[in-house]
């Protein structure tokens, strides 16, 4: 099989980004377009005169990739109406986490509302890791960036993750899903289905070893414990039952948050000099509560 | 001939170059563009064009450069607040090598909000590598249209043409439409090789300049705007060749022998005209010059232009808080070092405050005044001292 993403590039060692892309190209294959918001992914894989893209990939700024690839598809209707082609080939949009829930949410609301043949990846690392870690609307309670530290008056992050899957699928489209890289045959299905029902998003939660100081080896260890544990649900909304999120994998009885924290230096101050167990209780509470939520709805769609 | 609205003078324009692509969003006065453009793709007189209604300027812009860097021929239009929320992105078109054309409705900047016309919004563009062109007509802006798209897939650089709003952009004058099949003689269809994104020859744009090689990019920037200066004069008189319509970088009118020239830019080349055939008239040796490409600067045409004159007022509606005007300071840099004529701005017309004839009479006094060794150098036209 082609490798369409170079090794080579700049990413960090353990970067759960590159590895979300890889897989995304894997499921892709050749025929595919693609944008990329400005961030880690964009710096690290196109220094000039390089580049790891076996596709054809354009950047243009943070919070347009959406819009560009709204351009992409404009083009490429135009195209087929004067009969240079017939079908158009993939188009796929990808922002980090700062470049889809904060920046770039507008442009990615207008694309997918005018129904444009995009799949919308975001690559979620939880915080604006390319200009140093500073917290963003995707970075979870209790999680310490540059511009959430914990302290005498802090918890770290204080506000819950904003549900951009479900943003999404408010806008009433095809197809929205939430993947993983540490469970690489469910991450590439739902995408071949997002690709096959534009407009479509998926998000792809990625860790980041620089950013979660966490150990480099532990990258798909420690995505895996988010799901595990429930911290990250993986499911995926279609047209089917509209607005609901059908669960793809349950989480695991008895695998508790704590697990998946204690690894993570971001959450270091959680657990020393001493060990913040309302904070965790309360993290623990809050996934519960939407896993409550989460299969409430799946029985009542069943 | 056809009496029609200054933008949609500019959308038959845009029409006649057949687009495959048009993002674009409401803003007044340029709305009418959007609103025609999607008209014609909507009754099929563009039938191979999409129409992309998109959410915001700055999406506008961002789509234009998806779908140029695709290789399709793309515009938009804006104006005032909407070129100030796509500024970022101008400098990318630009920077990526894009020919996009944007037809630019001449609007104050907020705040206070206010939707008449100046020239401080394209002005504020100024140095993000677009070709600049002001239209004084609706004729002219639907001319400046066609050549835009030919000039700028020329030289690889996006070009804006811009109208004053109101005065031209809701102002209906008798325009000759040139044929499609004149057109298209004219405007072959774009077919580019330096950009495309296709999966049958992968190739990645947009990549991180780092800073051994950013500095060349830039100064091939600056290599194609002097290549657009030739290119500029070729495609204007290509178009008077087919059209019969002459259209130059400066327009001189009555400058021969002329002690006071008048610089401006745009619909109020008209009205300093008047003035100037008037006092002609009465013996008095003034002149007008009008710019109508201001990127690529037109040096060698002012420069020229200006030499025998005694003084030379720029009258512009724009301003540089803390310098003074724009126009003021590009031409006063290219005559350093050169012996010149005594320079004067004069500020006037903001956020749609009218530049009358007497206004214009006044400017020519103060000209001559000047020459009497009493002058400031940047003089506000019509300010009212009251509500200060």
């Amino acid at each position: 099989m082609k490798e369409l993403f170079a090794p080579g590039h700049r990413a960090c060692a353990g970067c759960g980004a590159t590895i979300a892309v890889r897989q995304v190209l894997d499921a892709a294959g050749e025929n595919v377009i693609c944008t990329n918001a400005t961030g880690c992914l964009e710096v690290t894989t196109t220094p000039y005169p390089h580049t790891a893209w076996g596709v054809p990939w354009i950047h243009v700024a943070f919070e347009n990739s959406a819009a560009v690839a709204s351009g992409i598809d404009a083009a490429y209707n135009s195209f087929i109406k004067k009969g240079l082609l017939k079908e158009k080939p993939y188009i796929i949009a990808f922002g980090g986490d700062g470049g889809t829930f904060d920046i770039g949410l507008q442009a990615l609301s207008g694309m997918l509302e005018r129904g444009h043949n995009v799949l919308y990846v975001c690559y979620d690392n939880e915080a604006y890791m390319n200009t140093g870690i500073q917290r963003c609307s995707s970075t979870p309670i209790g999680a310490a960036t540059t511009t959430s530290p914990p302290g005498k008056f802090s918890i770290g992050e204080s506000r819950r993750k904003k549900p951009i899957a479900m943003i999404a699928a408010a806008h009433d489209i095809p197809y929205v899903a939430t993947a993983c890289i540490a469970f690489p045959a469910d991450l590439k299905k739902k995408v071949k289905k997002a690709l096959e029902n534009t407009p479509s998003f998926l998000h792809i939660f990625a860790p980041c070893p620089t950013g979660w100081r966490t150990l480099s080896e532990k990258t798909v260890e420690i995505a895996r414990l988010a799901v595990e544990t429930g911290v990250f649900p993986l499911y995926e909304i279609t047209s089917d039952a509209p607005l609901i999120p059908k669960i793809t994998k349950k989480r695991k009885e008895g695998k508790m948050v704590e697990e998946y924290l204690q690894l993570q230096g971001r959450f270091r101050h959680l657990f020393k000099p001493k060990k913040r167990d309302d904070v965790i209780q309360k993290i623990q509470k809050e996934v519960d509560e939407k896993w409550k939520w989460l299969e409430g709805l799946n029985e009542m769609a069943r | 001939m056809e009496i029609v609205k200054g933008n949609e003078a500019a959308a038959i324009g845009a029409k006649l170059a057949k687009p495959d692509v048009v993002a674009a969003y409401p803003i007044t006065p340029s709305t009418d563009f959007p609103e025609k453009m999607s008209e014609y793709v909507a009754n099929g007189e563009l039938p191979t064009t999409e129409f992309v209604p998109v959410e915001s300027e700055h999406s506008a812009m961002s789509a234009c450069i998806g779908a140029a860097a695709t290789g399709a021929r793309v515009c938009t239009a804006t104006s005032s607040q909407g070129l100030e929320l796509m500024h970022e992105i101008l400098f990318i078109a630009s920077g990526m090598r894009l020919p996009i054309v944007l037809y630019n409705a001449n609007r104050a900047l907020s705040a206070p909000i206010n939707i008449w016309n100046d020239q401080q919004d394209s002005i504020a563009a100024r140095d993000a590598g677009w070709i600049q062109m002001y239209a004084e007509n609706n004729q002219e802006v639907l001319d400046l249209m066609i050549m835009a798209f030919k000039i700028a897939e020329d030289v690889l650089l996006p070009a804006m043409v811009c109208l004053d709003a109101f005065y031209s952009t809701h102002t209906f004058e008798p325009v000759d439409i040139p044929s499609q099949a004149e057109v298209d003689s004219f405007l072959p269809p774009y077919k580019p090789e330096h950009v495309a994104l296709d999966p049958k020859k992968p190739m990645t744009q947009g990549s991180f300049g780092v800073p051994e090689v950013y500095q060349e990019l830039r100064y091939m920037q600056q290599r194609a705007m002097e290549k657009a200066s030739v290119v500029i004069d070729d495609v204007f008189s290509q178009f008077k060749e087919k059209f019969g319509r002459e259209y130059n970088k400066i327009e001189k009118f009555m400058t021969e022998d002329a002690e006071i020239l008048l610089l401006t830019m745009g619909s109020l080349s008209g009205t300093v005209k008047e003035v100037v055939e008037e006092m002609r008239k009465e013996g008095k040796k003034v002149g007008a010059i009008k710019i109508t490409v201001f990127r690529p600067f037109p040096e060698k045409e002012i420069v020229n232009a200006i030499q025998n004159a005694s003084v030379v007022g720029i009258i512009e509606k724009n301003i540089s808080p803390g310098y003074g005007g724009a126009v003021f300071a590009d031409l006063s840099g290219v005559l350093a070092n050169k012996n010149h004529p005594l320079l004067l701005d004069f500020i006037c017309g903001l956020g749609g405050r009218d530049v009358t004839l007497d206004d214009v009479k006044e400017i020519i006094k103060t000209c001559d005044d000047a020459l009497e060794g009493d002058y400031e150098r940047v003089n506000w036209i019509g300010v009212k001292e009251e509500l200060l």
